[in-house]
């Protein structure tokens, strides 16, 4: 019996899944030591305590809770509590209003640089420096300067996509066959026309590569930088519930983040197998 | 053949790099050439002698230590649509088409041009070299010799004043290469396009051209000879080795790289780079039937010398 490697692949995932849910299920059917107690004491200990039921959630209490979110995931019910829809529409309009600043920002910088060996050294130190900062570390002073939380969570999405396009795109620039540019130059072409007909197709791949790395450190960066601003976001929203202690909500929101984090991915890699060329 | 229009001109051209130790490596020095509208020049000669080097400057993407380059009574300064171009690796532009390809060269070099004419220009190129049908194929789909073609197409379709070509062939089965000399040889003739073709192949220097530049080993590297190709400018492939002189020519070429290349300039103790010795082989021995560059004058642009072979 031989099938398709897909479809062979997909058997394998769903009974990787499937054990996972059911060892999930076991471990957290309940403990079974229930103590004797007071009714009234009882309804004040929940029912770990009353019924031996396991203070982690299971996957069918997990499952009954998403599928509320999928049921209803715009509502609004005052500041603490809104869709979870809602919640990941704030994250993800931060992320893209910061990703697409650093985009604009990033990539002419990274063509100067690519273009420039002058430059490529000038600017190299900084970004050596600035590179490794961790994109939280600039919170406090997003926060002093800009005197706005939201504001200040989407200037730490613009700080951290930054680097890795900026690099990408300078590399990619760099690197572009020396015949290539040759050809541009014994057809006469003037330097701008030739920045937008030969090297930024040729450094395309590279530069969309950046570009999938940096969404991806924003889509990290923003639970934590949400978690720290608050308010609104899927960030927020992880840190509510754990403060509401609803292991379900997180568990939840944790598969609801990477679900996301997955699609924004995909599409920079559509993107990516656009401009790409075989050679 | 009488020199009467003397269109290319190299002009003592050297070029050095700088060594370790302060010292500079030469690569040729004080080279002296001169070319005719509408001839095909082949230069012969071993790796690293500087050929490719001497045709970058020709095509204006390299510059001269020293010395200066004549193209119709004009320093060339950098690059320009007059010279076109073929590469040794086609460097066609793989993200477009066949069509894309030469539709780039021909709206660089008109610029006004609508669509619709660069469309037509580009399509009769692509014509000229077999290619109709492929206008939408990308370079990853064709053939190295297909690819080849392009880049011929390429460089025809800006209807340059000359053709540089950096071992065109070189990359191409030997079956390829044969349908590609034959087409470069018809297309040449037919627009009486000046080329000026870099190779390591003989019998291909013998088919194509009209005079053939023997360059010895680098680095010190000089212009030996100029052999002139006795062969019939109607010559056919298919018969060219059974020409009496055929043999002649080849020999001649081939004792030079085998043997001579290495030892010339020392054993050529009077040479002058300025006036490279012409040579018929197959007439009694290699007689040496003229200096290339008679005029000893001082060469200034705008000026047009005549010289007797």
């Amino acid at each position: 019996m031989t099938r398709s490697l897909p479809i062979r692949a997909a058997i394998v995932s769903v009974a990787i899944l499937f054990t996972f849910l059911m060892a999930w299920h076991i471990a957290t059917r309940g403990t079974g030591t229930v103590a004797q107690m007071d009714p009234e004491y009882a309804k004040l200990m929940g029912l770990t305590a009353t019924q031996g039921k396991s203070a982690m959630p299971g996957p069918i209490d997990v499952g009954a809770k998403l599928w509320e979110h999928i049921r209803q995931p715009f509502y609004d019910k005052g500041p603490n509590d809104k869709g979870v829809g809602i919640q990941l529409a704030y994250s993800i309009a931060r992320v893209a209003i910061g990703y697409l600043l650093a985009v604009a920002v990033a990539i002419p910088i990274g063509f100067l640089i690519g273009m420039s060996p002058l430059m490529s050294r000038a600017l190299d130190p900084f970004i050596q420096v600035l590179k490794p900062i961790s994109p939280l570390a600039w919170m406090p002073l997003a926060l002093y300067t800009i005197k706005d939380s939201g504001l200040s969570a989407i200037f730490v999405i613009f700080i951290c996509s930054l680097w890795p396009m900026m690099i990408n795109t300078a590399f990619g620039v760099a690197s572009v066959r020396k015949e290539w540019l040759n050809v541009a130059r014994t057809l006469e072409v003037g330097t701008l026309r030739r920045a937008f007909t030969v090297i930024l197709p040729a450094a395309a791949p590279t530069i969309v590569t950046g570009m999938r790395i940096s969404i991806g450190i924003a889509w990290l960066v923003i639970v934590a930088a949400e978690m720290l601003v608050g308010g609104t976001g899927i960030g927020y929203f992880v840190w509510n519930e754990w403060n509401n202690l609803s292991i379900t909500n997180v568990i939840n929101a944790i598969l609801l983040i990477g679900l996301v984090g997955m699609a924004l991915d995909q599409i920079l890699a559509r993107a990516a197998r656009a401009v790409t060329f075989p050679e | 053949m009488a020199v009467t229009d003397k269109f290319v001109s190299l002009e003592g051209i050297a070029k050095r790099y700088p060594a370790p130790g302060g010292a500079t490596t030469s690569i040729f020095e004080n080279l002296w050439l001169a070319m005719n509208r509408g001839e095909f020049t082949c230069v012969i000669g071993h790796s690293g002698c500087g050929k490719t080097t001497v045709l970058n400057i020709l095509a204006g993407l390299d510059t001269p230590s020293d010395g200066a380059v004549i193209v119709d009574n004009l320093a060339i300064e950098g690059p320009s649509l007059d010279r076109a171009v073929i590469f040794q690796g086609h460097s066609l532009l793989p993200w477009r088409t066949v069509m894309g390809n030469v539709a780039y060269a021909v709206s660089s070099k008109w610029r006004r041009w609508n669509a619709a004419q660069v469309r037509a220009q580009s399509q009769k190129f692509i014509d000229l070299v077999g290619l109709t049908g492929a206008e939408h194929k990308r370079p990853s789909e064709l053939s190295g010799g297909m690819k080849q073609r392009v880049g011929i197409a390429r460089a025809l379709s800006i209807q340059p004043k000359m053709m540089l070509m950096d071992e065109p062939f070189s990359a191409l089965d030997a079956l390829t290469r044969g349908t590609l000399q034959d087409e470069v040889r018809r297309i040449c003739q037919e627009t009486g396009q000046t080329t000026f073709m870099i190779t390591h192949d003989v019998d291909e220097a013998i088919y194509l051209a009209d005079r053939i530049v023997l360059m010895t080993n680098g680095p010190g590297a000089v212009l030996a000879e100029i052999v002139e190709n006795p062969l019939p400018r109607d010559r056919a492939r298919i018969d060219i080795h059974k020409h009496p002189l055929y043999y002649a020519v080849r020999n001649h070429i081939i004792d030079f790289l085998v043997m001579r290349s290495r030892t010339f300039v020392g054993v050529t103790p009077g040479f002058d780079p300025r006036h490279v010795p012409v040579v018929r082989p197959g007439f009694a021995e290699p007689t040496v039937a003229a200096a290339s560059i008679t005029d000893p004058s001082p060469s200034l642009p705008g000026l047009t010398r005549q010289s007797i072979a």
